[in-house]
């Protein structure tokens, strides 16, 4: 806002609307102020414009030749035409030039129905195209990684060579040959081996030239839903989409947040996703041992774990995750609290290092591979055990009081845990042989099904939205914990993720004032955020 | 050695010596004077310097024609940092051969030149970007460079005039777009030879990021003559928009093809029949290109009354460009010729810009086909959209180069595709 009261301004019309933007701002960023947008190939918002494309020219009133928008700063008083008869004509030649070597393979090319040429020819190209000559054929590449490149669909816009020149600062790829037979191509053999942020490239082509091989001929664009989520693989919190068919995640892809990843994300969040569709589900709840367990519906379950625990043995202790939501540590909080209160930890996986993104070193993978350390942290909880997320937990094993277990699958336990335990309650999404002395367990959905926050790195609360629908009887962590502090006496159920949202920060002075609303799709810094090494001021 | 022949119409001045290997050296060249046009610069100071040229009214000869002596005055007045000046010795236009010779014979005339418009434009660096394949033009003019060192003429302080000039020769490697001005200086910095998008242009921004003048090797060779005479003698040959002399690169079916160095304005009818001694027995004039492959094509009609300056050719219907004539007489297949420039074109297309990348190959591909008997009416029509969708749609104008002789050839010689369509025959055999 600041920077805008400062910045001298200009006014000019576009397409018969006025735009008033900061001097300095291109015509094409400046239509999109006012929803006009400009079809463009080569410029990308996070690169460099070469203005190759020559897609998006547009008339400028008393210009001799039409000009790029993409880097052409709009002049006061200008009236540009990006509608006219002029532009659109001239449009309709570059599209027919695009298609003229095209192989026209949309029936099996993974950008179908999200390919920028389909979308640009379908609304503006001419119904037949005039070549009767053959084409040109490239062929296939294998870039290393998961990058697969169909040279015959490529069209030279050279985002992806830009991209790992200019963000990745790694230059990997490059335009050999001139003209009508220049093609992207690796140096060398290794191509994009030893990249830790060359997906991004397959989402930047706006043509199906660069297909992953992860996602190669798994879904068609027009059947996955995206939902707005955030990266659960580490602490930076990449705003991403989840990409899913049938319920099942197919893919992740960076969404774009200036403040957090930009528009990129790395390979090591992006191809950590398999475990969301995991199949082996606890999916009612289960209450009693492990050898007369009962499998119930919710109410008679709950009623019974919250007598039990209406008398439970002291001293209450309890493993959450930091892989959980706010909203599920914030109402396991508020059990041990109506509970009397009692230890609460969190074991967490570390990495060696942390891998920048030299051309945007706000992203970053981080050291926790955890989404939400922060919000655990400032919920009082303790890290505890080793930086493979494992031990910590030794002690445990003699404990005679309430054990409540949150999102923690134990793997390092085994069966051993809890059987001294007065009463075992176990909430997660995974059956575990540490589950097997459980008094109770109960099936919870993952961040993938539920709608909730993460409080990053940098202390920016974020919010997920849920895109799978969850198996059997899982419910959110915060409503069943909830429903627990209900039947004990406490506060009602909130009646959603927001009101449970709201009803954490009576735990977190950090998160008052923070609501939903105010997270938006952007997320909202924590009263006090941490300074990052690297971060925009 | 006489230089191969010498009209009596031609006004030698900066051909003046070609044909003397003395002339290479820098005695030779002192003998005709060399360096006291630099020596003068020194003295009269950079603005005086620009104003005299642009007295001159020389125009630029690299091909578009702007006053050198504007472009000059462009350069920021303050000096915050480096300027430079790059010398376009990357001559490659078909039909194009002025430049080699200037380079082979005198390439004194060029580095004083060259020293000259440093001055003006307070340039601490000249880069002569000089095309890869003219080996021996390399090889000569790195001599003269380096006999310039040695006679205290460039590098540091230089004749004790406090002013620091230094010239290095950069070898191309045989891109034709390296000749237009901001791919040459991509090219000089190391990079691919790209185009890039005007504006900035290179008095702002031009090579390593900073102000640059480019200026054709033919203009600064003209430089030490009119700063040494001034720029009212200077105006004593060519029009009054059009001053001084120009080389005329004339190649094609005439008795004596050659570089012809007249004043400018003269007729072109002139010079094919009289200059160039006009065509073999019983041939006769069927198209002109008057300014390289890029320029559009006059039928001989057109050419009888042209007169060769810059005005005078846009009259008749096309450019002067660098005053490559080529002369085309009836045995001439236009189509083939045709085709064989928009190969050319394809080739150099550095691929940035979709039209012309795809254009280019899409042009020469339907030629190729009307040339083999293939074509169809309809294609006629094809190449005239094309040649459209191809015209101020992209960074540079190479696109529109290998538009231009299609679209001209089909509108003037409509017959001979024509001919080829229909009944599979070609009009003229070369």
């Amino acid at each position: 806002m600041s920077e805008s009261a400062t910045k001298p301004m200009v006014t000019a019309t576009l397409d018969g609307r006025t735009v008033t933007v900061p001097k300095g701002t291109t015509i094409l960023q400046a239509a999109e102020t006012v929803g006009v947008w400009v079809p463009h190939y080569c410029y990308h918002p996070g690169l460099s414009s070469p203005a190759q494309c020559r897609l998006c020219l547009v008339e400028v009133q008393g210009a001799p030749k039409l000009a790029p928008s993409c880097v052409t700063e709009l002049q006061e008083g200008q009236v540009v035409h990006t509608e006219s008869p002029k532009a659109k004509e001239m449009r309709q030649g570059v599209l027919e030039f695009y298609l003229a070597n095209h192989p026209l393979d949309c029936p099996v090319c993974d950008q179908s129905g999200e390919c920028k040429l389909q979308d640009y020819v379908h609304a503006e190209g001419r119904v037949h195209g005039r070549s009767r000559e053959p084409k040109r054929g490239f062929g296939r590449d294998d870039y290393g990684r998961d990058v697969l490149f169909y040279g015959d669909r490529c069209g030279r816009c050279t985002r992806c060579v830009r991209f790992m020149d200019e963000v990745a600062k790694d230059p990997r790829l490059t335009v050999v040959e001139r003209g009508n037979r220049s093609v992207i191509d690796t140096f060398f053999e290794e191509g994009l081996q030893g990249s830790a942020f060359a997906g991004n490239i397959v989402d930047i082509c706006p043509v199906g030239a660069l297909v992953s091989k992860d996602f190669l001929h798994k879904a068609r664009a027009w059947d996955l839903d995206h939902s707005p989520s955030v990266c659960p693989n580490c602490s930076q919190g990449c705003n991403i989409d989840l990409h899913v068919r049938d319920d099942v995640v197919q893919r992740l892809r960076p969404r774009a947040n200036l403040e957090v990843n930009h528009h990129w994300m790395c390979d090591y969040g992006r191809h950590r996703y398999e475990w969301m569709n995991r199949q082996d589900r606890i999916e009612v709840p289960v209450v009693g041992s492990s050898a007369d367990g009962v499998a119930l519906e919710w109410g008679l379950a709950l009623r019974q774990v919250a007598d039990r625990l209406a008398n439970a043995p002291q001293p209450v202790m309890a493993v959450a995750s930091a892989s959980s939501s706010n909203e599920d540590l914030g109402a396991l909080a508020h059990l041990v609290r109506a509970l009397g209160g009692g230890e609460i930890v969190f074991r967490s996986e570390r990495a060696e290092k942390e891998i920048p993104l030299p051309g945007f070193p706000t992203l970053t993978r981080r050291y926790d591979l955890v989404p939400n350390r922060m919000g655990a942290e400032i919920l009082g909880m303790t890290r505890v055990g080793k930086d493979d997320g494992t031990g910590g937990l030794e002690g445990w094993a003699a404990h005679r009081g309430t054990l409540l277990v949150l999102g923690d699958e134990l793997r390092d336990v085994g069966v051993d845990f809890g059987p001294s335990a007065g009463l075992y309650v176990y909430l997660g999404s995974y059956p575990t042989p540490a589950a097997s002395s459980a008094h109770a367990v109960l099936p919870v959905t993952t961040f993938a099904e539920g709608e909730g926050t993460f409080a990053n790195v940098e202390g920016r609360v974020q919010r997920f939205w849920p895109g799978v629908r969850p198996p059997g009887l899982a419910r959110p962590a915060w409503l069943v914990l909830a429903a627990l502090v209900e039947r004990l006496g406490g506060a009602a159920v909130p009646e959603s993720a927001e009101a449970a949202f709201l009803r954490v920060a009576e735990l977190a002075p950090e998160l008052q004032g923070l609501t939903y609303e105010a997270i938006g799709t952007q997320g909202a810094l924590l009263n006090e955020p941490v300074a990052l090494p690297g971060s925009r001021s | 050695m006489a230089y191969p022949y010498v009209h009596e119409k031609e006004v030698q001045i900066v051909s003046r010596g070609w044909g003397k290997p003395r002339t290479r050296t820098i005695d030779g060249w002192r003998e005709l004077d060399g360096y006291v046009g630099f020596r003068k610069a020194l003295e009269m100071g950079r603005a005086a310097v620009i104003e005299e040229v642009k007295k001159s009214g020389l125009r630029g000869r690299g091909g578009a024609g702007f006053p050198t002596g504007l472009k000059w005055s462009f350069m920021p007045k303050e000096k915050r940092g480096p300027h430079y000046l790059c010398c376009n010795a990357d001559e490659s236009e078909p039909g194009t051969f002025k430049d080699r010779e200037l380079l082979r014979w005198t390439p004194h005339q060029l580095v004083e030149g060259c020293l000259i418009g440093a001055l003006a434009i307070q340039a601490d660096h000249v880069y002569i970007y000089c095309r890869g394949e003219f080996f021996e033009a390399n090889q000569v003019l790195a001599r003269a460079v380096e006999e310039a060192y040695a006679a205290g003429l460039a590098g540091a302080n230089i004749l004790g005039s406090g002013v620091s000039i230094d010239v290095t020769v950069h070898q191309g490697a045989g891109a034709y777009i390296c000749g237009e001005e901001t791919a040459l200086m991509s090219s000089l910095e190391g990079r691919r030879g790209l185009p890039r998008v005007k504006p900035p242009f290179p008095a702002a921004v031009g090579a390593f990021g900073r102000p640059t003048t480019i200026n054709n090797v033919e203009t600064l060779c003209a430089i030490p003559h009119i700063v040494r005479n001034g720029g009212e003698w200077y105006r004593q040959w060519g029009t009054e928009k059009s001053p001084g002399t120009k080389l005329f690169c004339v190649s094609g079916h005439v008795r004596r093809p050659g570089n012809y160095e007249l004043p400018l304005g003269f007729p072109m009818n002139e010079l094919i029949y009289d200059v160039c001694g006009g065509f073999e027995e019983g041939r006769k004039l069927k198209a002109v290109i008057p300014g390289g492959a890029s320029v559009p094509i006059l039928s001989a009609d057109e050419c009888l009354a042209c007169c060769l300056d810059y005005e005078g050719v846009q009259k008749s219907g096309s450019m002067l460009g660098c005053a490559s004539v080529i002369v085309m007489d009836d045995r001439t297949n236009i189509v083939k010729q045709v085709r064989r420039m928009v190969e050319f074109f394809a080739h150099e297309s550095c691929g940035q810009c979709t039209p012309c990348r795809e254009g280019t190959t899409w042009l020469s591909r339907i030629l190729r086909r009307i040339e083999g008997g293939k074509g169809t009416e309809e294609d006629l029509e094809t190449l005239l959209a094309l040649g459209t969708q191809m015209t101020a749609t992209t960074i540079c104008v190479l696109s529109d180069s290998a538009a231009v002789p299609v679209a001209s050839s089909i509108q003037k010689f409509r017959d001979d595709y024509l001919a080829l369509i229909r009944r599979g025959e070609a009009v003229g055999v070369v």
